[in-house]
């Protein structure tokens, strides 16, 4: 089932595109690419029905639904496949997503290349649902990889003006992070390999062998390095804390944190519709995903030594973030920083390393998926009409395009963080998981981290307030007056209406009764995070605190925040 | 160590291939049209039957590693010979065309003579137990080349090109033909396998006078491979050639230096002059971090996207260099198997050939008023025109920047995990930074050949045989990228005669041995036992 919805996608895009579909006609194309991903997610429709959601992952038994062939034998790499039920939620959202935004770009100006647009866009699909298949950090590597290059010419050929450096910068800086992580996961499997002779990238394996790397100490001599002020000569550490800082270079720079997110404002404010919607729906997830799979399991004691100076850099993002967009005059760039704001909750929830946290740090990679890839589509149609993404010329849309501001401040209400939407259980989840996880961070974390959320609340509604409140200002087109069309500039026309509510109905049911959701999850939560529990338990116990212990905190972190929701 | 009649046995296909190349110089010369035309043709057929003879060779007189590079070599040779088909005409329609015949101006039978007498030297250097016979083969390698160059083109940018190379060539020839003779003097023998045999004695181990040689030896071969400090010449010699030349010369010489490496420095029987002389692996560590980052600073500033594919090749030389120092490592049972560095290095060699045929054929069929295009303005929006030649650019330059999963990111994780394993992880590191600062210059070619507007002044050039040639490598990436099992196999298997056997007194790589790399570490491992481990230290500041 899993290869399968990849193969489909890549079928779809690689051979019946290019070769099926008559040249010429857009119009066959985009109904391929609309039939071949709605193809794709029923397919992963009948993967959720066939997911055992009631069975937990064991150590035995991590993923459900695998399968796996040889792939090159001698180096230990394998095509393994399997889903866990954070994997599968992610694989959803994106088969979810991949239709609508699809659906979205029929009225996208394609530069007459439509069949080639498509044709990315699938193969795009099928490495996203690789990376959350793939049982084999190999493979992983190679899809994580592999959503680069066609999202290089989503956003180098469709972009709008400085399309090619945008192109370039996000391919070569993720390019740059991720070799880190390639590095400390070779370093892994060679560790592993050393243990037990056999080289094998089996996720399960090398986390195993990973743990063990935590009593493995490790000089660094610093080298030239070592001559500048504040830098010491050599630094001990153990080698679990080097994979660890190899990892987290990778996934920060997709997630993306503070200092290493400057390619993403730009990629968004460059890239056609769809592929900001993918972007900030699906491939900030591939950071954060990257960071509960493999880094929180493989190296526990790293991440609670180190859980705070990521919490640190998580708040710093989501403040000076928020602060950019409260000053944002560009439409597309202050959604686009405001997912950099919003992606810093993710991973401060997931560094709290308790359920609450964890849960809503997952929850919030679906929510900011839902409603970030909606406002996009919002945001989307604005430019498609008006060309212009500047707020200084936009004003009281809402009298002109009632649908559309409902829309748009429907979505904006649920990336806030409204109670009742889905925005606020996953923001809600993290602060409250960050404030309860004693040992690792605590109340003032939270209490920073609260102060985004103001700041989230100020930009958004000060957005709204600009672009549909006040006296209508419409934008000056450019194209002067012989141009035809944009005498009358029209409401939302059905297509357009037909991708914005599905995605409505997803955040409104998922804010109303996310108990389903969060009940699925736990088990898996609980799995992968074992390890970074028996290691805060220990500290406590070592410290002789009187803590509530952390075990009786997981079931309870979900089903008060369900009381808090529905109060 | 074997009488003549035995050693002339292993060599059949490079009788072969000799016969064949004094075949078509001869007919090469003929007065018939159509014979010189036939030329191309025996010399293709020449190879297909030197390949069969190769592979069907008996692996116990010629050791695996010979078998491996000779077949290799027979069938990447015939790709470069099927890409540089026409060279020899379009170096000469302009003079005098086909309808009269003119000793002078004819060029096929020497070219493709000496391209077959090329690869005969690379062959021959797999199979070399013996110091002269390895120079003779190096300078058989090399030599050709120079004619190649020189005639490869109208432009006097050939024979320019071809004087740099030729002086240069001789100048390391030279060097390491002193190295040899310092090693003759140290050992006093010329056989490789008795020299190792001296070394390898702890009673007598390496003399000064036989690291003297070494040293000059390995500088020497830098040459062939494009490596620091002997790369001068590649940026110009490789854009004054022919562009199916330069292909040549940034596969075959390179084969060739670097299995002269590897035969010189490692023992069939497992020991290894890297591993057990710290001053060797020290020049090592320094010759790959300079040549990795000169030829990827220097790419960086290119406009010529021949010089820029140039640069690349001297980086992809550093990337090799880090495979030689990971050395084959100890021989295993099922498990270590990224530890070979010698394999990885075989492995990739043939992936860089396949690699850089493909994105070189595209590029020697773009024609701007009559003259090769070569600069990226050359290459602007060539997906509108031609998608499929676009398409087997980007595919080869991604496999070049080493995305996954194609072919060069295979070999990538092939040397880099086998640097991890022996212990070089702060070069593994420097590696990988390298493959990300190369990621510019290669997204630079598949951005102006997808992201602009068509350049009108570029014409695709109608040639079947190099347009071919630049599909076939294509298709041979994607086969080799999805099914890299075999390959990797070979390799293995071609290079197992290297790694150090149980029973050898040498110890075994991560204990013996304080590599002379600064980054790389002792570490006291759970076992009590020494690991080499990691160092991050750029992991931080890099980012």
């Amino acid at each position: 089932m899993l290869p399968g919805m990849i193969l489909v996608a890549l079928v779809g895009g690689l051979i019946i595109l290019p070769f099926f579909t008559p040249s010429g006609r857009d119009s066959a194309a985009k109904g391929a690419a609309l039939l071949v991903s709605s193809v794709v997610f029923l397919l992963s429709l009948c993967m959720a029905f066939q997911f055992d959601w009631s069975a937990g992952p064991t150590t035995d038994h991590p993923y459900q639904l695998t399968i796996a062939w040889d792939w090159i034998h001698r180096f230990g790499v394998s095509l393994g496949f399997g889903v866990d039920a954070v994997s599968v939620w992610l694989i959803l959202l994106t088969t979810f997503l991949f239709p609508l935004a699809i659906l979205g770009s029929f009225g996208d100006d394609l530069r007459g290349r439509a069949k080639e647009f498509y044709v990315w866009l699938l193969v795009l699909q099928a490495a996203l649902i690789g990376v959350f298949a793939a049982t084999d950090v190999i493979l992983f590597y190679t899809f994580f990889e592999l959503t680069l290059v066609p999202l290089f010419f989503l956003i180098g050929i469709y972009g709008s003006g400085n399309r090619r450096y945008a192109a370039m910068k996000f391919f070569v800086f993720t390019l740059a992070g991720s070799i880190f992580t390639f590095i400390a996961i070779v370093y892994v499997a060679w560790f592993n390999a050393q243990q037990t002779g056999v080289w094998t990238f089996y996720v399960p394996q090398l986390i195993e062998a990973a743990r063990a790397l935590a009593d493995v100490s490790v000089v660094v001599p610093m080298g030239v390095l070592g001559w500048l002020p504040l830098v010491p000569a050599e630094i001990h550490t153990s080698a679990q804390h080097l994979v660890l800082a190899g990892l987290f270079c990778g996934f920060a720079v997709k997630v993306p944190l503070f200092p290493v997110h400057t390619w993403l404002p730009l990629a968004h404010t460059e890239a056609p519709t769809a592929g900001s919607v993918i972007l900030a729906g699906v491939l900030l997830k591939l950071g954060s995903y990257g960071l509960f799979r493999f880094a929180v399991p493989m190296a526990p004691v790293a991440v609670v030594d180190w859980a705070p100076f990521v919490a640190v850099i998580c708040i710093i993002g989501i403040l000076y973030t928020a602060l950019i967009c409260w000053v944002q005059g560009d439409l597309k760039k202050l959604v686009a920083y405001s997912s950099v704001s919003h992606m810093g909750f993710c991973v401060l929830g997931l560094f709290a390393l308790n359920m609450a946290g964890v849960g809503g740090s997952v929850m919030y990679m679906i929510n900011h998926g839902l409603s970030t890839g909606a406002l996009f589509l919002c945001v989307g149609m604005v430019y498609n009409r008006y060309h212009t993404r500047d707020m200084s010329q936009m004003g009281g849309f809402g009298r002109k395009l009632p649908v559309w501001s409902t829309f748009f401040v429907f979505f904006c209400l649920a990336s806030v963080g409204l109670p009742g939407l889905n925005g606020f259980v996953g923001e809600f989840l993290t602060i409250f998981g960050a404030f309860t996880a004693t040992n690792v961070l605590g109340i003032g974390y939270a209490a920073f981290a609260a102060f985004g959320l103001i700041l989230g609340a100020i930009y958004i509604l000060y957005m709204v307030g600009r672009v549909v409140m006040g006296p209508l200002n419409e934008p000056v087109h450019e194209h002067g007056d012989d141009d035809e069309e944009h005498h009358e500039i029209k409401d939302l026309n059905a297509r357009e209406i037909a991708c914005l509510v599905p995605l409505a109905i997803a955040c409104l049911v998922l804010g109303l009764y996310p108990t389903p959701l969060l009940r699925s999850l736990e088990g898996t939560i609980e799995h992968v995070t074992a390890g970074t529990t028996a290691v805060v338990q220990a500290r406590a116990e070592t410290e002789n605190t009187t803590v509530i212990t952390t075990t009786d905190q997981p079931t309870m972190g979900p089903q008060r925040t369900l009381a808090e929701v529905s109060r | 160590m074997m009488d003549m009649s035995t050693k002339l046995a292993t060599l059949w296909p490079e009788i072969m291939l000799t016969l064949v190349a004094f075949v078509v110089m001869v007919v090469g010369l003929s007065p018939q049209l159509w014979m010189r035309r036939a030329t191309y043709g025996i010399a293709a057929f020449g190879l297909v039957i030197a390949a069969i003879l190769a592979a069907t060779g008996s692996p116990a007189a010629t050791g695996d590693l010979a078998v491996y590079m000779k077949v290799a070599i027979c069938l990447i040779g015939l790709a470069l010979l099927v890409a540089a088909a026409e060279v020899p005409d379009e170096s000469q329609t302009l003079v005098m065309g086909d309808q009269a015949f003119d000793p002078a101006s004819t060029s096929r039978g020497e070219f493709f003579g000496f391209l077959l007498l090329s690869l005969v030297g690379a062959m021959l250097c797999a199979g070399a137990d013996d110091l002269v016979w390895l120079f003779l083969a190096l300078e058989l390698t090399s030599l050709p080349t120079y004619v190649m160059v020189a005639t490869s083109r109208k432009s006097i940018k050939a024979p320019e090109a071809a004087v740099k190379y030729f002086f240069l060539g001789a100048m390391a020839a030279a060097i390491f033909l002193y190295g040899f003779a310092l090693l003759y003097g140290a050992t006093g023998t010329t056989y490789i396998s008795q020299m190792h045999a001296i070394f390898a004695d702890p009673n007598q181990g390496i003399s000064h006078l036989a690291l003297a040689g070494l040293v000059l030896a390995i500088v020497g071969v830098c040459f062939k491979i494009a490596a620091v400090p002997m790369h001068f010449y590649a940026a110009d010699v490789y854009q004054g050639a022919a562009t199916p030349v330069t292909t040549f010369l940034a596969f075959v010489p390179k084969t060739a230096g670097f299995v002269t490496l590897i035969v010189l420095l490692n023992a069939a029987t497992g020991w290894s002059i890297v591993d057990n002389t710290p001053a060797i692996a020290t020049l090592l560590w320094i010759l790959a971090v300079l040549t990795m980052f000169v030829g990827n600073t220097l790419a960086l500033l290119q406009d010529n996207v021949k010089r820029v594919l140039a640069y690349s090749s001297i980086a992809h030389t550093g990337y090799m260099l880090v495979g030689l120092l990971a050395g084959a490592g100890p021989a295993a049972s099922g498990g270590f198997l990224l530890r070979n560095g010698l394999a990885a290095i075989l492995f990739y060699l043939i992936a860089y050939g396949v690699m850089n045929l493909g994105a070189f054929s595209v590029l020697g069929l773009l024609k701007r008023a009559g003259e090769e295009a070569e600069t990226f303005d050359d290459l602007r929006g060539l997906a509108a025109r031609r998608p499929a030649l676009a398409a087997v650019m980007a595919i080869c330059v991604l496999s070049l920047t080493g995305v996954p999963p194609l072919v060069g990111f295979w070999g990538k994780l092939y040397l880099f995990g086998s640097a991890i394993s022996a212990g070089y992880v702060g070069l593994a590191i420097l590696a990988m930074l390298n493959s990300a600062i190369a990621a510019f210059y290669y997204l630079r070619i598949v951005a102006v050949t997808y992201m602009s507007e068509p350049n009108d002044d570029v014409v695709v050039s109608p040639l079947p045989s190099r347009s071919g040639a630049a599909m076939v490598s294509a298709a041979a990436v994607i086969v080799m990228s999805l099914a890299a099992g075999p390959l990797v196999d070979a390799s293995l298997h071609a290079a197992a005669g290297f790694q150090t056997q149980p029973h050898m007194p040498a110890a075994p790589r991560p204990v013996h041995s304080e590599p002379a790399d600064h980054d790389s570490l002792e570490v006291s491992g759970v076992n009590g036992e020494a690991l080499p481990a990691a160092s991050a230290s750029e992991a931080s500041d890099a980012i």
